[in-house]
């Protein structure tokens, strides 16, 4: 993830036909009559990739290279020299710390309570037959799909009938249930492959639908576990409108609050700080990102998630 | 739960007892109490009261915030004659038809094909950039892309180089700039979910099709699109709504501006609630918004007709 420059696209852009990767689905015994058209499609898709590689890759190098730049600019430039002055003087209680700490107390709480109580709700709809499911279900889903973040400004002034502005608990509840009907759908569907006969055998043996649970469904479906909180935690770290609009003072707000404020009080001058602080936000949730691929095979596991 | 530990019921599909078949759906349906809860609270909360607030002159200080009265349709009223709103409206939908239905899914479905085609080292490189693209935080993604179309940002300096001119891209083209923007930010999801599409086709049904001499592009039109036709719908429809909902980037980029020239519905209702304190009116944007959302969420469940058991 830090190698964030062009160079490593060159070298594999140049040959277009060599390497052992051809074999993946047609059988490497088969090089039919359209192998040079092949060739040439690869050659073509290859040169689109580093197109999109480039303008894919520019934005996100002008974070790292403004951040050890100490004369940033708006335009992506090799600094003239290398200073890690914009870390220092970021890196202060005020800056990152008491942003970043609130960040972790909200996408921490919001992932926690959403997959606990998503789990709790999944169970019953995936392993029982109810009669309200169906309608249950489909709000589920309806729910999912409402741009949650268009209704800020009723939530704002429901917030102040509630007296639960400026509260932290009051932004993990609502983040928690705006990303709810996701997580149970992905949940449910997740639990609805772990097959039931093995919790049978436990009932038979006298445990509780609620040890089951626990006990054999939960540790047979730790990835999609994982999938389901690095989600939940990921939205809730990068969110900013939620934040914005439902915290006021400064020592409440998370990172992506402060570095609007931030970058509306001194942006223009201070792009390196600006970057600088960025990379600092930005880094977590990169880091857990390649955690759960690993645990879980990443995006197929996220679209075994989503099915139907 | 005794009488789960009594009768041990054995998963989906069985009738249970009658006697105890109330008292069973009960102890069965309490794990979702919680959910039920919360959502109700701050989900369902939040729609009703919007409901109710966009029939309200509320303001955001003084007296209307504190005694708003009840003033019935004339929100509704008032936005269907206001021009800001169509134009809002309109802006909306192209944004949300060039970003999303467009450019998200036709590079996402572009990239998912020719990953599949070209050299690994490539591919990985490629996917990691769009996917760290998409992962980090919206806010970080906007300020790059600010300093990237900004007047003395990168776009223009690259265009220099070819002699042209600078353009102010954020005064004069904001809404392409938060279109691309936009694009650059969500193709991942796009190309994640038509990868792991492409990856489910059989590879019999395409060489069988080559065998038939059937060429490159008849089989990805002929075979292969019409058989990842869910997929292509189900992110279609999730693209649209969640670019429906975009506020950060537009906001951190233009500010809705300059005038209202890039005002999506969201960043419209924020304007009016905020900057005007019209809540009351901002309130009605918003329910209108979510109701546009409501109906693409209701084609989408009668289109596709998700599977629910």
């Amino acid at each position: 993830m830090t190698t964030l420059d062009t160079t490593p696209v060159a070298p594999a852009s140049r040959a277009p036909s060599g390497s052992g990767t051809r074999s993946r689905h047609r059988g490497a015994g088969m090089p039919t009559v359209a192998s040079p058209r092949r060739s040439t499609g690869r050659l073509l898709s290859s040169l689109v990739l580093v197109l999109v590689a480039v303008s894919f890759v520019v934005p996100l190098a002008w974070i790292l290279l403004s951040s050890v730049d100490p004369a940033a600019t708006v335009s992506v430039g090799v600094p003239s020299s290398i200073t890690a002055d914009n870390f220092k003087a970021v890196l202060t209680k005020d800056q990152t710390f008491l942003p970043l700490w609130n960040s972790l107390v909200i996408s921490l709480g919001t992932a926690l309570i959403t997959v606990v109580v998503g789990v709790l709700a999944a169970y019953p709809l995936s392993r029982y037959r109810m009669r309200f499911q169906r309608g249950f279900l489909y709000t589920i889903l309806f729910a999912t799909c409402l741009p949650i973040t268009a209704i800020m400004v009723p939530v704002y002034s429901l917030f102040v009938k509630l007296s639960l502005l400026d509260s932290t608990p009051g932004v993990i509840l609502f983040l928690a249930a705006s990303s709810l009907p996701m997580a149970i759908w992905m949940l449910k569907n997740f639990m609805d492959s772990v097959p039931v006969s093995l919790e049978e055998a436990a009932w038979v043996d006298g445990a509780s639908s609620m040890r089951a649970l626990g006990r054999i469904v939960l540790p047979l479906m730790r990835p999609g576990l994982a999938v389901v909180l690095m989600l939940v935690f990921t939205q809730a770290w990068g969110n900013f409108f939620v934040p914005f609009i439902l915290t006021t003072s400064a020592e409440k707000q998370p990172a992506a609050v402060a570095i609007y404020q931030f970058f509306g009080t001194y942006g223009s001058i201070a792009y390196g700080k600006l970057a600088a602080f960025s990379i600092l936000y930005s880094v977590p949730v990169l880091v857990l990102y390649l955690l759960t691929q690993r645990l879980s095979g990443g995006a197929n596991a996220l679209a075994g998630g989503m099915k139907g | 739960m005794a009488t789960e530990t009594l009768v041990a019921p054995t998963g989906r599909g069985q009738r249970p007892r009658p006697g105890s078949r109330r008292l069973r759906a009960l102890t069965r349906s309490t794990p979702l109490v919680p959910a039920v809860v919360l959502l109700g609270v701050f989900l369902l909360g939040p729609i009703l009261w919007a409901l109710y607030g966009s029939m309200t002159n509320t303001g955001l200080t003084g007296y209307r915030a504190a005694k708003p009265e009840f003033v019935g349709l004339d929100n509704y009223t008032a936005l269907l004659s206001d021009g800001d709103f169509w134009k809002s409206a309109w802006l909306t939908v192209v944004f949300v038809f060039l970003s999303a239905v467009v450019g998200q899914n036709v590079l996402g479905m572009a990239l998912a094909v020719m990953l599949r085609i070209a050299p690994k080292p490539l591919a990985s490189v490629v996917s990691t950039l769009v996917v760290v693209a998409w992962v980090m935080p919206e806010i970080v993604a906007a300020f790059a892309l600010y300093a990237f179309f900004s007047t003395d940002g990168t776009l223009n300096a690259f265009l220099g180089w070819f002699g042209l001119g600078k353009t102010t891209w954020l005064i004069t083209f904001p809404l392409l700039s938060v279109i691309l923007a936009n694009i650059w930010r969500g193709t991942a999801f796009s190309m994640m979910v038509y990868r792991a599409a492409l990856s489910e086709v059989p590879a019999e049904v395409d060489e069988a099709a080559q065998i038939d001499g059937a060429a490159g592009w008849q089989r990805f039109s002929r075979i292969t699109l019409p058989m990842i036709r869910r997929s292509i719908s189900t992110n279609l429809m999730l693209t649209t709504l969640q670019t429906l909902a975009v506020f950060t980037l537009i906001w951190v980029m233009t500010g809705g501006g300059p005038g209202t020239q890039s005002s999506t519905l969201p960043v419209l209702a924020y304007q009016e609630a905020f900057k005007f304190s019209q809540v009351g009116y901002g309130t009605a944007i918003a329910t209108v918004t979510i109701l546009v959302g409501a109906v693409f969420s209701v084609i989408y469940i009668k289109v596709l007709k998700p599977e629910v058991d």
